[in-house]
């Protein structure tokens, strides 16, 4: 059982990496990723909030919305998944405001630095992804916390080794048109490039 | 010699500030540098104490890359007249590779001028030395079968892509000559994937890659089933000297050795990657011998003294992974970059079924890995610092 959800979290982290394999979670990649400070505190709310709102949006799928869900109130040929998404973006949107709250009170200076881009998470690809893929995927709760933990770890991995390295790249001399955003996007495709080294392993 | 001096000085003025070829100044001065020193001194402090530049540590890659370089044209014709059956001397196999492997060289150094002068031009940097190396080292990593147009499709792509975008030498993330293979490798893989073996020989001529042998078979022993092939010799000491196909020179770990010692006497090349890189290669696959009994995957129970002579990993870890500019900058971040190199390298081999082989994704992955490694290790120095002084 440990073995499986070890697996699980290497596939999460790595192998399909929710940034590197699927791009998710791009715009928060690409905006934030300038200083490694900011970036692992970005990472770390992620990490955060993604290991929350998957088992969160799972016990909502499936005691609310999935085909027969509601079969416990005696109403068992309802199906209510076609609010998926609604139900999954307020319950992101809440949990983002929690830990809003809760970084104002106690890191101020990483809330600060954060700026807009707290609040940005509640529309971050990435967390809805992943509260997506786990529907897809037929996770129990078990897996969705880990496959939520991994997902925030890959995402955490990445975007710290792009800020690291568009830190190097502060000595670089990138052509005037492609410095911030364009260079970013190549390294973004060079990085996942390299990540297609763990693609195809079968865990 | 001083006929060549009083000519580019007679030329110099053409291609300065208000001449008439100020444009392709770059290309001139590339040109004068390579034939002259400049004989400028300097008056005050800071003085240089050697002449150590980027051309002079180039040269000296170059010259820790002939041993591989020579044994890759002798291997090409060898490997030509073994498939055919042929009887032909030393020499003749020195030619016959000279006569596949020099297309390939120029095309790869051609098409690097090409983009580096244009660069250079339009934006008016110099050119750099660093493609003297990447031009060499690209024919020496793709199969002597290559298509030369794929040569020069995947060169433009590590040159602009992997190195000129960054600004040029010395500025790059990703080492150019790998992003080069690495292009390949992905954009042809029909041709390039790493399975069956490169080697000039009649239609249909094909076999499977020592890597590829125990990658194929479920719960064996690797070293017998190499042993057990009988199109080529995949004996340990066959591999070691480099008699098989494969890459035009990462074959022979012998040749390589001697270009790695000499790398690390001159101190070019830094020897905490290499060591790292041998450590960590040789423990994971320590480690998956262990491990070989519990599993079918016949590939962890592949010896780590096989692991060093397959495949194009001694030739990885010194030629590419040592490259100063995309390695780890500090010493610490030195000896992970390496060891994790070693790990990862038999790490992709051993239970990734997509790739046979995993140096050049390994390599890669630790460059992009090394600016946030290098990280940790100064953030790590400097809270050491601050306590000590505290």
């Amino acid at each position: 059982m440990l073995e499986h959800y070890i697996s699980l979290a290497v596939k999460a982290i790595f192998i399909e990496n929710i940034l590197l394999a699927y791009f998710l979670g791009m715009c928060s990649f690409l905006a934030i990723s300038k200083k490694v400070e900011t970036s692992i505190g970005l990472g770390l709310a992620v990490v955060f909030v993604l290991s929350i709102t998957a088992p969160v949006n799972w016990f909502l799928h499936t005691y609310l919305l999935k085909e027969g869900a509601l079969a416990w109130a005696g109403l068992p040929d309802l199906d209510l998944s076609y609010l998926n998404f609604i139900i999954f973006i307020a319950t992101i949107a809440a949990l983002v405001q929690l830990v809003e709250m809760i970084m104002d009170r106690f890191t101020p200076a990483l809330y600060l630095s954060l700026g807009i881009f707290l609040p940005l998470i509640a529309v971050n690809c990435a967390i809805l992804g992943g509260s997506l893929f786990l529907v897809e995927r037929n996770y129990n709760l078990g897996e969705s916390v880990v496959f939520g933990f991994g997902s925030g770890i890959g995402f955490f991995l990445a975007i710290t080794t792009m800020a690291a390295i568009r830190h190097r790249l502060r000595y670089s001399n990138v052509p005037p048109a492609l410095r911030g955003l364009g260079i970013t996007m190549l390294l973004t495709g060079l990085l996942s490039m390299t990540f297609m080294a763990f693609s195809g392993i079968d865990l | 010699m001083q006929f060549l001096r009083r000519f580019s000085e007679r030329m110099k003025p053409a291609f300065e500030e208000d001449g008439r070829l100020k444009l392709l100044y770059p290309v001139y001065e590339m040109l004068d540098t390579l034939l002259f020193n400049t004989d400028k001194e300097t008056d005050m402090a800071p003085y240089i104490r050697d002449s150590v530049d980027l051309k002079r540590i180039m040269t000296i890659v170059i010259f820790a890359l002939l041993p591989a370089f020579f044994f890759g044209l002798f291997n090409i014709g060898y490997q030509q007249a073994l498939a055919f059956g042929l009887e032909r001397s030393l020499l003749t196999n020195f030619w016959f590779g000279l006569k596949v492997m020099l297309p390939i060289i120029i095309v790869s150094y051609a098409t690097g001028a090409v983009w580096e002068v244009l660069f250079a031009i339009v934006r008016k940097h110099e050119v750099d030395e660093g493609f003297l190396v990447t031009g060499l080292l690209i024919p020496m990593i793709v199969p002597p079968t290559i298509p030369l147009w794929q040569v020069a499709v995947a060169t433009s792509f590590g040159m602009v892509i992997g190195k000129l975008v960054f600004g040029g030498t010395g500025m790059n993330i990703f080492n150019p000559a790998l992003t080069t293979r690495a292009f390949l490798f992905f954009a042809y893989p029909g041709k390039i994937s790493g399975d069956s073996v490169w080697a000039l020989g009649p239609d249909g001529y094909s076999g499977a890659t020592p890597l590829a042998v125990p990658a194929a078979v479920t719960n064996g022993n690797a070293v017998e089933l190499l042993n057990g092939v009988t199109q080529f010799d995949y004996s340990w000491s066959n591999m070691f000297y480099g008699l098989i196909p494969g890459s035009i020179s990462e074959t022979s770990a012998l040749a390589i050795l001697i270009g790695a010692v000499f790398l690390i006497l001159t101190k070019v090349g830094s020897w905490r990657v290499i060591v790292g890189g041998l450590l960590g290669l040789v423990g994971t696959a320590l480690l998956t011998n262990i491990l070989a009994g519990q599993s079918s995957n016949t590939m962890l129970s592949l010896p780590p003294h096989y692991h060093l002579v397959m495949g194009g990993f001694l030739f990885g870890i010194t030629f590419m992974a040592t490259d100063p500019v995309t390695a780890a900058h500090t010493n610490a971040g030195r000896w992970i970059y390496g060891i994790m190199i070693g790990v990862l390298t038999v790490v992709i081999r051993s239970i990734n079924p997509a790739y046979p082989e995993g140096t050049m994704l390994a390599i890669l992955l630790m460059n992009a890995f090394a600016p946030l490694i290098d990280y940790f290790v100064v953030q790590a120095n400097i809270k050491k610092r601050v306590a000590r002084y505290a």
